[in-house]
C-alpha cells in the first residue's frame, strides 16, 4: 500500500493539476466509473488548425487514483496531436502513474483515459480490455 | 453497562470462524482476515461445502424424472430443501417456494409473469428511493414496456422510508409496491408489517426484497403480510446460483410461466402445452440440484444458532460499531441511529477520503469491506454522495472485527493526513 499511496499520488489528489472547465473549448466529454459512479469530464482547447492540444482541463470528484491519473495524464497532453491522442496506449497511462495498479483499481486509473478517448473519438469509445492492460502494463 | 453484560444473550462469533475454511486462507497482509462484506456475499461453513460435495458425490441424478432409486433420492433431497426454505420463512406451504438463481431472478420472475399480466398502460407501480437496483430496474423495464407509471417512495434524511410519502402515493391506488426489507446501502430495517397493511388497504400487492433480511433475522412471510418475497442463498451462507421466490399460492397459480421448456410442463403436443403445477411451472430446465442441498445445509447451520440469537448478536455488534464510529472525528454513519431500525450494515463516509481509497487501505490491513454505490445509485444521489464504504457483519464477526474496523479507519486518516 505504501507503494500505491506514495506521496506524489496524494499530492496530485489534494492539489490536482489542470482541474476545472475550459471555456470556450473545442472538445468536451464526460463519463463515469461504472463501479463507483464517479463522474469525470474533460475539456480541450485546440490550435487554429484544430489538430493539436493547446490546453486541457478535467473536472469531477473521485478517488486518489482517478484524480492523480487525470492530473498526471492531462499534464502530458499539451502540444500533442489528435492522432497521437487516439493512438495512446492505455497501458502507458497506467504505467505513467508510477505505482502498481491491480485489477480492483484499474478502472479508477483508466477513467481519465476513457474520458479523453471519448473527447477525441466520440461516445463510441470503449473501455480498454482490462486483461490486456494488466498483461502489458509493467508498472514499477 | 459493561460489555460483558451487554453480551448476555450473544454468542462468540470469533469461535464460529473455525467452521469457515476461508478464514484459514493466508491474507497478503499477513493478518487474519476481518471479513466485513457479508452483505455482498457470505463465506460458506464446512457443512455447506460438504453438503454440495455429498450431493454431487452420492446423491446426484436429475430430479423429478428418473424412475430409479438414485433419482428418487435426489428428488427427495431437492424437495427436502424446498421444505426447509418454506419452514425457514414461515411459508404456509412448500408448494409456494420457487427455486431460482437469486433474489434478482425472483423479482424478475414477478415482474415478467405477474407484471406483464396485471399491469397495463396508465397503471401505477411503486418502488422506493432505497432499493437495490434488483428491485428497481425490473420495475423500470415493466413500466417502459407496458406504459405504466413508476413512482418512488421518498426516504428521510436519516435513511428511513417516508411513511407520509408512502401514504400519499398509495392514495393513487398503485397495483404493486416493491420494497426492500433491509437496505443494503443504508442498513435500514423497514417496518414491513405496517407497510404491507397500508399497501393492502390501498389495494396494492407487496413484493419484498428480503435478500438482506432473511440471512440475519427471523422472517415470517405471514406475519409480514407480504405477497411475494425474494431471497438469495449466497448471502445466507449457502451456495451462489440458488435463491427462492415465495409467493401466495393463489397468485402463483394465476400467473403464466416466466421461462418455458422442460420440467415445467404438464403435457406438450405440437399444437400446444399445458403447465405443470406450482412451483414446477416456474422451474424450467434442470435446477440447481447440489446448490439446493447446500442451501438446506446453510439453513440447518443458521437454525442451529437460532435466528433470534443471530439477530441479537448482530444488534450487539452494530451498537458497538456505531458507537465506535461516532467517537471518530471525520466519520459519518448513514442510516437510522437506533439498532431497532438498523441492521448490522454500516455505510459510512470518511471526510477527505474516497471510499475506493478507503477500501484499498483497509485491504492492506486485512479488512475486507465494500466501497461503491452498492447497486443503489439513487440512494447515493439522495445523499449527494458518490459512494460510501460499507462494513457488514454476520455470525462469524465479533468485537475483534469492530476493533480492526476502527484501527483501519484511523490508519486511513493518518495516511491521507485527514486526522
Amino acid at each position: 500500500m505504501d507503494n500505491l499511496y506514495r506521496d506524489f499520488i496524494l499530492e496530485h489528489y489534494r492539489e490536482p493539476h489542470n482541474k476545472g472547465v475550459l471555456e470556450p473549448h473545442d472538445l468536451h466529454f464526460a463519463d463515469s466509473n461504472p463501479t463507483c459512479g464517479d463522474e469525470m469530464s474533460m475539456t480541450l482547447q485546440l490550435d487554429d488548425a484544430k489538430q493539436r492540444v493547446v490546453d486541457v482541463a478535467f473536472d469531477g470528484r473521485g478517488c486518489a487514483i482517478s484524480q492523480a491519473s487525470a492530473s498526471i495524464l492531462t499534464d502530458e497532453l499539451r502540444g500533442m496531436s489528435l492522432d497521437e491522442l487516439r493512438a495512446m496506449d492505455p497501458g502507458d497511462v497506467v504505467e505513467n502513474l508510477g505505482v502498481p495498479i491491480g485489477p480492483a483499481r484499474l478502472k479508477c486509473a483508466l477513467l481519465s483515459y476513457k474520458v479523453l478517448q471519448g473527447a477525441v473519438i466520440g461516445a463510441e469509445a470503449r473501455w480498454p480490455d482490462e486483461a490486456d492492460v494488466l498483461a502489458g502494463g509493467s508498472a514499477p | 453497562m459493561a460489555v460483558e453484560q451487554l453480551r448476555r444473550d450473544v454468542f462468540d462469533g470469533s469461535a464460529l470462524r473455525a467452521d469457515f475454511p476461508v478464514f484459514d486462507r493466508p491474507h497478503r497482509s499477513g493478518l487474519p482476515l476481518a471479513f466485513l462484506d457479508s452483505a455482498a456475499s457470505a463465506p460458506k461453513p464446512r457443512s455447506v461445502i460438504e453438503a454440495v460435495a455429498d450431493a454431487y458425490g452420492h446423491h446426484y441424478a436429475n430430479v423429478h424424472r428418473g424412475i430409479y432409486e438414485l433419482s428418487e433420492d435426489a428428488t427427495a433431497r431437492f424437495e427436502g430443501a424446498r421444505r426447509a426454505v418454506a419452514r425457514f420463512i414461515g411459508a404456509p406451504s412448500d408448494r409456494e417456494i420457487v427455486f431460482v438463481r437469486n433474489a434478482t431472478e425472483a423479482i424478475n420472475l414477478v415482474a415478467f409473469s405477474w407484471g406483464r399480466t396485471n399491469v397495463g398502460a396508465g397503471d401505477l407501480i411503486l418502488s422506493t428511493q432505497m432499493e437495490h437496483h434488483a428491485n428497481l430496474v425490473p420495475w423500470q423495464q415493466l413500466a417502459t414496456e407496458t406504459g405504466a407509471r413508476l413512482e418512488y417512495v421518498a426516504i428521510t434524511d436519516d435513511g428511513r422510508l417516508d411513511l407520509d410519502d408512502l401514504r400519499a402515493r398509495l392514495a393513487q391506488r398503485p397495483k404493486l409496491l416493491a420494497v426492500g426489507h433491509v437496505s443494503n446501502a443504508l442498513g435500514t430495517i423497514n417496518p414491513i408489517e405496517e407497510v404491507s397493511r397500508l399497501a393492502h388497504d390501498a389495494g396494492a400487492l407487496v413484493v419484498l426484497d428480503a435478500a438482506q433480511s432473511v440471512p440475519h433475522m427471523p422472517v415470517d412471510v405471514t406475519r409480514l403480510g407480504v405477497d411475494f418475497l425474494a431471497l438469495s442463498g449466497h448471502k445466507m451462507l449457502g451456495p451462489s446460483g440458488i435463491g427462492a421466490l415465495w409467493g401466495r399460492r393463489e397468485l402463483l397459480e394465476a400467473m403464466p410461466p416466466f421461462m418455458t421448456g422442460g420440467s415445467m410442463i404438464s403435457k406438450v403436443t405440437l399444437e400446444g402445452t399445458t403447465w405443470a403445477e406450482v412451483p414446477l411451472k416456474f422451474e424450467a430446465g434442470t435446477p440447481a440440484i447440489a446448490e439446493a442441498a447446500g442451501l438446506h445445509a446453510a439453513i440447518d447451520y443458521l437454525e442451529g444458532i437460532g435466528m433470534d440469537a443471530v439477530r441479537a448478536h448482530e444488534r450487539f455488534l452494530f451498537e458497538q460499531a456505531r458507537d465506535a464510529l461516532a467517537a471518530l472525528p471525520g466519520v459519518r454513519l448513514l442510516g437510522p441511529e437506533s439498532a431497532d431500525e438498523h441492521a448490522a450494515v454500516l455505510s459510512f463516509v470518511i471526510d477527505g477520503v474516497h471510499p475506493h481509497d478507503v477500501a484499498t487501505v483497509f485491504d492492506h490491513h486485512g479488512v475486507a469491506v465494500r466501497a461503491g454505490h452498492h447497486c443503489a445509485q439513487p440512494v447515493m444521489a439522495r445523499y449527494d454522495l458518490p459512494a460510501t464504504t460499507r462494513a457488514s457483519l454476520y455470525v462469524y464477526n465479533d468485537l475483534d472485527d469492530v476493533e480492526r474496523l476502527v484501527s483501519a479507519i484511523r490508519a486511513t486518516q493518518t495516511l491521507f493526513g485527514t486526522a
